[in-house]
């Protein structure tokens, strides 16, 4: 069944990503629909993160990096022609699996160095974008009071919740989460993934994740990649409780992978 | 609230035409900042091979009269009268190789020394301190060096050094006649004590990017620190190393101040290091400004090729050497 | 017969303390040199030396203002000229430099790198000052800044190419064009390191006398003019050091001991910048 298009917030259309001549995700269509949470799980090396990087174009920064097919961004293909992926970049933001807060810049200027990119703004406009993004990633209660110190200061959990808000910031639509909390520790990963139900609000969300049980937890539909294919989609409860490849319940059940 | 099932992805190309206009319009714009900046970056690093082609340019222009009128024949002619207008360099040729040749001599063990004590030997609180002590050696200024060279070096010679050394080796032709105090000898070691923190500094490096795994396996075969030195890491470094005393070379050749203000400034070739000598850099510092004919300005600068070529050469093999070990790290720029 | 595991360890533990020995033995001149400069300068040091021009020859008395003030100058005038292009052509290695030109420019500079300083003087000589008709501290710090470029260029090379990449991505995907990544972002982090390259190569030009032989010449009075000859603190000892009178001796120990100070200063500052850096003790 087809779902109606202004509920399509992100769409991919036999995406293939290729690093020189070979293939790392063969000709993948998914859907995203808006606010909700997807995860994509599968072994090391399927292809989930160069799938990701796909949607923001990021994949095309690595060396000998190209795509064909489509991404859709509200209709329209990131890859057509005349698009630029720096605004590509500005509409779906990203965090990666290492927290990577700038070092030179205090915890406010990283939350605004995202919205800074587009020349000078208000102050009393960065100070509340600043208060919303820190409270959508559920810091503001931690730092309010220390806004101007080195964001180095802050612990692993708390510089990964960061770059979330650096990454809500501006304003995007789509959150991609690139594997968030495989650097952080258990309660610094709740606490993220609690934050995935709050973000999926305003967002649409696109999370990596070689934790299944995460998966389970955060997220409302469930890709399975293998070996740069999409081998299973669909609701996360169907998928973990009743799946319909084989191959889907093998790597599910933790026969390999 | 469960959410809708999804399976088949509907086609794309759904949106009306005006709305994904106006969504695509809001993806685009020019990025001119990235050209203007690599353009911008571009054009000064292009200062770099510009102000080489103009120093060659320069020097070759202004030395050509003298090349013209002196051909090969100045490399080996000693003659050098600026009264009858004759310029012969093979001097002032033969005490640069001869002084650096020297200088290598004495630096390349204790140069060595430094960096063996520092990769392998020395203490962990130990190791910053003596490195620290050596970068400060590269840091003193040449006239300062020769300075000291002039007033304590040379009287230390004088005193302590060349009576016995007379008294032992007086009758090989290297240790000859009577010693004034301003000599290849004083030059001699001036440069050495110049070139060890370049050698020291570079060697260093080199040895410390070999990897761990051969000391280790020497080690766990049962060989002592120095064997696994010796056996190991120096034959892995040894291309490295090698072009670490070919930068302390390199340095070496075209050293001025501290030269010119030790070696006694004299055109002539002896074997004897207690005889003054000369230096092509000592040349240039001394003569330049006396020049007061075009054709002894022409042969200064010829000079000035000469050394100039002869450096680049030697620092452009020693380069390649430390690069085969250390894969184009800037080894040696912070070596001052 | 000694055995030979035993001979090995003799044998390793001669080695071992020749090297000793040989550090030793390198680092001991430093040591003299700061000695004797200490002990024989220090005592010439007092407001006049540094306040005061030198005084006619022969005579008694006179300061080092003049080169104080000119080396300040001349290594100002450097810094103008050569930290930009240096900085620049830094960066352009590190973010543009893996190509064929890269490799070029990387060549050029670690080649200019062990050019002799004196033939980069006379370089200047025929290029600038002799079109010119005059000597000129501007000559003097023109060729202390082609000594400098080369130099900056690789230290600035080395300290952005430090920077993690994820740092660069983490721009890159906030929607930061290249250009802006690679200055606000990834210059910025380096931007002490780089500092520091630049503060070694300001000591070590500090402390040069042979481009400025006929460049800068050199100017026994007090002097602020760009377009004539200055004096620096190396050409002032160079003077003195080979004059003839002992009271040029005498200053020429307190001048050298000065400008060491100076050059020693600079280096510890750069070395101390890098500690804090890294926060390793």
């Amino acid at each position: 069944m087809a779902l109606a298009d202004a509920a399509l917030h992100l769409a991919t259309e036999r995406l293939t990503a290729l690093f020189h001549r070979t293939a790392a995700v063969k000709e993948v269509s998914l859907m995203f629909p808006r606010h909700t949470v997807t995860a994509i799980i599968g072994p090391s090396g399927c292809g989930k993160s160069t799938f990701l990087r796909c949607l923001n174009r990021m994949h095309e920064l690595s060396d000998g990096g190209w795509v064909t097919g489509k991404v859709l961004l509200e209709g329209v293909d990131i890859y057509g022609g005349r698009v630029n992926p720096v605004e590509v970049r500005r509409r779906v933001g990203m965090v990666f699996q290492r927290p990577t807060p700038f070092p030179t810049m205090s915890i406010y200027d990283n939350v605004v160095a995202g919205l800074r990119v587009n020349g000078r703004l208000p102050q009393t406009t960065l100070d509340e974008a600043v208060e919303r993004a820190l409270r959508q990633s559920a810091l503001w209660d931690e730092v309010k009071d220390r806004l101007r110190v080195s964001a180095l200061d802050l612990s692993g959990g708390q510089q990964q919740r960061l770059c979330i808000a650096r990454a809500v910031a501006p304003g995007p639509d789509v959150l991609l989460l690139d594997e968030p909390t495989a650097s952080l520790d258990p309660l610094g990963t709740l606490r993220i993934e609690e934050l995935c139900h709050e973000l999926k609000r305003r967002y649409t969300i696109v999370i990596v994740t070689h934790n299944l049980q995460q998966a389970a937890r955060v997220s409302d539909y469930t890709a399975f990649f293998y070996l740069g294919e999409l081998i299973e989609v669909g609701r996360t409860k169907d998928i973990f409780t009743k799946p319909r490849v084989e191959r889907t319940e093998a790597y599910i059940t933790g026969r390999f992978g | 609230m469960t959410p809708p099932d999804i399976t088949v992805p509907p086609a794309s190309g759904g949106a009306s035409v005006p709305q994904a206009e106006a969504r695509l319009a809001s993806l685009l714009t020019t990025n001119r900042g990235d050209r203007v900046y690599r353009v911008l970056l571009t054009g000064l690093a292009l200062a770099l091979p510009l102000l080489l082609v103009t120093i060659l340019l320069e020097l070759y222009t202004s030395a050509r009269p003298s090349l013209a009128r002196f051909g090969w024949a100045f490399l080996w002619t000693s003659v050098w009268d600026p009264v009858a207008e004759i310029y012969g360099a093979a001097p002032m040729i033969f005490g640069t190789l001869v002084s650096s040749l020297l200088a290598l001599l004495i630096a390349v063990p204790l140069a060595l020394g430094v960096a063996i004590f520092l990769t392998e030997f020395a203490p962990r609180p130990l190791r910053r301190p003596v490195a620290f002590v050596i970068e400060l050696l590269a840091a003193v200024p040449s006239v300062v060096y020769g300075f000291w060279g002039l007033f304590v070096l040379i009287p230390f010679l004088r005193q302590v050094v060349v009576p016995p050394l007379k008294a032992v080796l007086g009758w090989t032709p290297f240790i000859e006649g009577v010693f004034y105090g301003n000599s290849m000898l004083a030059g001699g070691i001036i440069l050495a004590i110049m070139i060890v923190p370049y050698i020291a500094a570079v060697s260093r490096e080199v040895l410390l990017a070999v990897p761990s795994a051969q000391r280790e396996a020497a080690v766990g075969l049962g060989a002592t620190r120095w064997e696994a030195v010796w056996t190991a890491v120096l034959p892995y470094g040894r291309a490295g190393v090698f072009g670490a005393i070919m930068l302390g070379l390199g340095r070496a050749l075209g050293e001025t101040m501290a030269v010119t203000m030790v070696i006694g400034n004299r055109h002539d070739i002896s074997l004897s290091v207690l005889q003054p000598g000369y230096t092509m850099a000592a040349a240039l510092a001394n003569e330049f400004s006396e020049a007061t004919t075009d054709l002894y300005l022409s042969a200064l600068f010829e000079v000035g090729l000469i050394l100039f070529v002869l450096t680049v050469v030697v620092n452009a093999l020693a380069r390649l050497l430390v690069w085969r070990v250390a894969r184009g790290a800037a080894i040696g720029s912070r070596a001052l | 017969m000694i055995a030979p595991r035993l001979r090995r360890r003799v044998g390793s533990a001669i080695m071992t303390t020749l090297v000793v020995a040989l550090c030793l033995l390198a680092v001991l001149p430093l040591l003299f040199i700061l000695g004797d400069l200490t002990v024989k300068g220090a005592s010439s040091i007092d407001w006049n030396f540094f306040t005061k021009s030198p005084v006619p020859a022969g005579q008694t008395g006179g300061g080092v203002a003049n080169a104080i003030v000119g080396t300040g100058i001349i290594v100002g005038l450097a810094c103008l000229f050569g930290l930009p292009i240096g900085i620049g052509a830094g960066v352009f290695l590190a973010e543009y430099g893996s190509g064929r030109l890269g490799w070029l420019v990387r060549f050029v500079a670690d080649v200019l790198n062990g050019t002799p300083s004196i033939v980069m003087g006379i370089f200047v000589w025929g290029w600038f000052v002799k079109p010119l008709g005059h000597f000129s501290a501007l000559a003097g710090g023109l060729a202390l800044a082609a000594l400098m470029i080369p130099m900056v260029a690789r230290t600035t090379e080395e300290m952005v190419r430090l920077v993690p990449h994820s740092l660069r991505e983490a721009a890159l995907a906030l929607g930061y064009p290249r250009w802006r990544t690679s200055l606000r972002v990834v210059v910025r982090t380096a931007l002490a390191g780089i500092v520091t390259g630049g503060l070694v190569a300001v000591a070590r030009i500090a402390g040069e006398t042979a481009p400025l032989l006929f460049t800068a010449l050199g100017n026994l009075n007090f002097s602020t003019n760009i377009l004539q000859p200055m004096q620096t603190l190396s050409l002032q000892i160079y003077v003195y050091a080979t004059g003839p009178f002992d009271e040029w001796h005498r200053l020429a120990w307190a001048a050298a001991l000065v400008l060491m100070a100076l050059v020693l200063g600079l280096a510890v500052l750069a070395r101390w910048a890098t500690r804090q850096r890294d926060g390793t003790g």
